[in-house]
C-alpha cells in the first residue's frame, strides 16, 4: 500500500473542500473501505489522500410524499433491515442480503456500494493487461477466462461487469442519486450514473472529480406492485451474481394482465442493466409465459457471449421468465 | 492513535495504513484474531465493533478510534469460557481451530442481528418482526466464515445450542 494522508470530513461541504485542496494528490473518498482498502492493498488504487466520509449522512428517512432517502453513509445492513424498505421495497432488502457477507454488509455503505469497482480478475492483477487500469494497454479478459464477464453493452476495450446487487434493485426502482460537488448539487437517475465501457473503460461513472454522493432517493411504487430479486451464482451464498434479476410488476385487478413492469439485470453489463426493451414488450400484455419469453428474447437480442460466458445469455432469459412467472402467479396456479 | 479494545483504552503509535487486524495482532499482541485471506473472503479476522461483526482485515484502524472493539480475547478465557466457546467444544465445532475465533465473534454478532430482526437471504417473511433461529438461518448468516476443516455441522449445532433455547417461542 502506498503512503497517504488521512482526513476525516464531517459534512459534504467539508469533504468536497478537502478534495479540491488535495486535488494534486489523487484523493479518494473512503466509506466502509471494503472495496477501496482491498484495492489499495493490491496497489490498484494509490491515493495520496484519503477523505473519510463514512460519518456523513447515515440517516434513512421517509419523506412526506412517501419517497425514501437513503443517506450515502447508511450501512447496507441498516438499509436492508429498515421496516419501510422491507415492507414497500422487498426486492431492495433481498438484493442487499444476497450480497457479500453479514460482516461486509455491516461495513459497506450505500455510496460505496454504488461506486464499487469491478471484480474482473485481470483488473485486480497488475501483471495483466487492463484498459480500465491503464488506458490503451489492452484487455486480457477478451480472450482470457471470462466466465464472470458482461454480455450486454460491452466494447472491444472492456467486458467487465458492475458487481453490485443493490444497484440492480435500485435501477428497477427508478432511484435518483443526490450529488454534491465543487460546482454545486445535482441529481442523476441511478441508471445514468454508471457508463458503458466504450473506449474509456477507466471512466466508470458520470461523477466529476470531487463529486460526492450524498443520498439515494427511492420514489414510491404504484400501489399493488409486487417485487422480487433473484440471484444466480456459483454457490448458494457469499458469491457475486452470474446473473440477477430485479423485477416489479403491477397487474390488473383480475391478475391476468400486466399494467406495468420494471426489470433490471445484474451480472451482465458494465452497469446495472435496466431492461427497458423487455419492459416495453410486457407493458399492457397478458401475463403469460409466452409473453415473458418474448420479452426476455427481445432484451437479450443484442447480447454477445464469449468463450466462457455465453451461457449467461440463456441463463438470463430463463431467470427473467421464471422471475416473472413467480411474480404473476395467482393462487391455485401450478408452481 | 487511541483505541478501546476489550474495554481497555490503548494508545498506539502506528502508520495510518495499518488495518485493524494488523493493529490487533502486530501492535497489541492480540493474536487470537486470525488472518486468513486479508481480503474479506474468509471471515477469520471477524471482530465485534460496538456489538456488530466486521472483517478487521478490510478496516483501516484509523477509522475505528472512537469505537468499542471486542476480540476473542475479550469474550472468554481458558479458565472462564463463554457458553458459546463451551458449546463449540461439546459439539466438535472445530478441528485445527484457525477459523474458530472468527466463527465465535461472527456467531455472537449473528445472535444480536437475529434479536434485532435483521433479515437474511433465507428469511422468507420480510414483514415478520421475529426471525426463527433455525439451522438454515445460521448457515446462511455464517456464510462469511469459511472453515477449511469443514467443521460446519458442529459449528451450526453449537450456535443453535447456545442461542436457540432462549429465543424459542412457546408453541
Ligand atoms: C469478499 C467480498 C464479497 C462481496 N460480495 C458482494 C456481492 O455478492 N454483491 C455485492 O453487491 N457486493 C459484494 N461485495 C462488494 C461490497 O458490496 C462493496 O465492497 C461495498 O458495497 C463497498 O462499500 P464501502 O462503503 O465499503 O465502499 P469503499 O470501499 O469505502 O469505497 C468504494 C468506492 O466508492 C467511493 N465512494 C464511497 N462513498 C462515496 C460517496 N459517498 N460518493 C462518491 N464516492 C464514494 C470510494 O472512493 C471508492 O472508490 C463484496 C465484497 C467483498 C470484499
Ligand atoms: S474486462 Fe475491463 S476490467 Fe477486465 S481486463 Fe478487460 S479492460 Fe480490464
Ligand atoms: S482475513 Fe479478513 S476475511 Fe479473511
Ligand atoms: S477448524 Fe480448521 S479451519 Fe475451521
Amino acid at each position: 500500500m502506498n503512503e497517504f494522508s488521512y482526513e476525516r470530513a464531517t459534512d459534504p461541504a467539508a469533504a468536497i473542500r478537502l478534495f479540491s485542496k488535495c486535488n494534486g494528490r489523487n484523493p479518494r473518498y473512503l466509506a466502509g473501505g471494503t472495496n477501496l482498502v482491498d484495492l489499495m492493498r493490491e496497489d490498484i488504487e494509490q491515493p495520496g489522500t484519503i477523505i473519510d466520509v463514512s460519518g456523513i449522512s447515515q440517516a434513512i428517512q421517509r419523506r412526506e410524499d412517501g419517497a425514501i432517502l437513503l443517506g450515502a453513509g447508511a450501512k447496507n445492513t441498516a438499509v436492508a433491515s429498515h421496516r419501510d424498505i422491507r415492507e414497500r421495497f422487498p426486492m431492495l432488502t433481498q438484493a442487499i442480503v444476497n450480497g457479500a457477507s453479514a460482516q461486509i454488509r455491516n461495513m459497506a455503505t450505500v455510496g460505496g456500494n454504488l461506486m464499487q469497482r469491478t471484480r474482473c480478475y485481470y483488473f485486480y492483477d497488475s501483471a495483466a493487461r487492463c484498459n480500465k487500469r491503464v488506458r490503451g494497454s489492452g484487455c486480457d479478459a477478451l480472450d482470457g477466462f471470462n466466465r464472470i464477464h458482461a454480455i450486454l453493452g460491452t466494447s472491444a476495450h472492456c467486458i467487465a461487469t458492475h458487481p453490485s446487487d443493490m444497484c440492480v434493485a435500485l435501477a428497477a426502482l427508478d432511484a435518483i442519486v443526490h450529488i454534491e460537488g465543487p460546482s454545486g448539487p445535482r441529481r442523476l437517475k441511478l441508471t445514468d450514473l454508471h457508463r458503458l465501457p466504450g473506449d474509456t473503460p477507466d471512466v466508470e461513472t458520470e461523477l466529476a472529480p470531487g463529486e460526492l454522493i450524498t443520498a439515494v432517493e427511492i420514489p414510491p411504487l404504484p400501489p399493488a406492485t409486487r417485487s422480487v430479486y433473484r440471484k444466480v451464482r456459483d454457490r448458494a451464498s457469499y458469491a457475486f451474481a452470474l446473473v440477477s434479476v430485479a423485477a416489479a410488476v403491477q397487474l390488473n385487478e383480475s391478475g391476468d394482465s400486466i399494467l406495468a413492469a420494471r426489470l433490471a439485470l445484474g451480472g451482465v453489463a458494465h452497469r446495472p442493466w435496466r431492461a427497458s426493451v423487455a419492459e416495453g414488450v410486457l407493458q399492457g400484455a397478458p401475463a403469460t409465459e409466452e409473453r415473458f419469453r418474448q420479452a426476455a428474447e427481445a432484451e437479450l437480442q443484442l447480447a454477445v457471449g464469449r468463450a466462457h460466458n455465453a451461457f449467461k445469455i440463456d441463463l438470463a432469459k430463463r431467470v427473467v421468465v421464471d422471475t416473472l412467472k413467480e411474480l404473476t402467479r395467482r393462487p391455485g396456479d401450478e408452481p | 492513535m487511541q483505541f478501546t479494545i476489550n474495554g481497555r483504552l490503548q494508545t498506539v503509535d502506528c502508520d495510518v495504513r495499518t488495518s485493524l487486524l494488523d493493529l490487533l495482532r502486530d501492535h497489541l499482541g492480540l493474536t487470537g484474531t486470525k488472518k486468513g485471506c486479508d481480503q474479506g473472503a474468509c471471515g477469520a479476522c471477524t471482530v465485534l465493533v460496538d456489538g456488530e461483526r466486521i472483517n478487521s482485515c478490510l478496516a483501516l484502524a484509523v477509522q475505528y478510534q472512537t469505537r468499542s472493539v471486542i476480540t476473542i480475547e475479550g469474550i472468554g478465557s481458558a479458565r472462564d469460557l463463554h457458553p458459546l466457546q463451551q458449546a463449540f467444544i461439546e459439539c466438535d465445532g472445530l478441528q485445527c481451530g484457525y477459523c474458530t475465533p472468527g466463527q465465535i465473534c461472527s456467531a455472537l454478532g449473528l445472535a444480536g442481528e437475529i434479536k434485532r430482526g435483521v433479515p437474511s437471504a433465507c428469511t422468507a417473511d420480510l414483514r415478520a418482526g421475529e426471525i426463527e433461529f433455525n439451522s438454515d438461518e445460521i448457515r446462511e448468516r455464517l456464510s462469511g466464515n469459511l472453515c477449511r476443516c469443514g467443521a460446519y455441522n458442529g459449528i451450526v449445532q453449537a450456535v443453535q445450542k447456545t442461542f436457540a433455547p432462549t429465543l424459542e417461542r412457546a408453541p
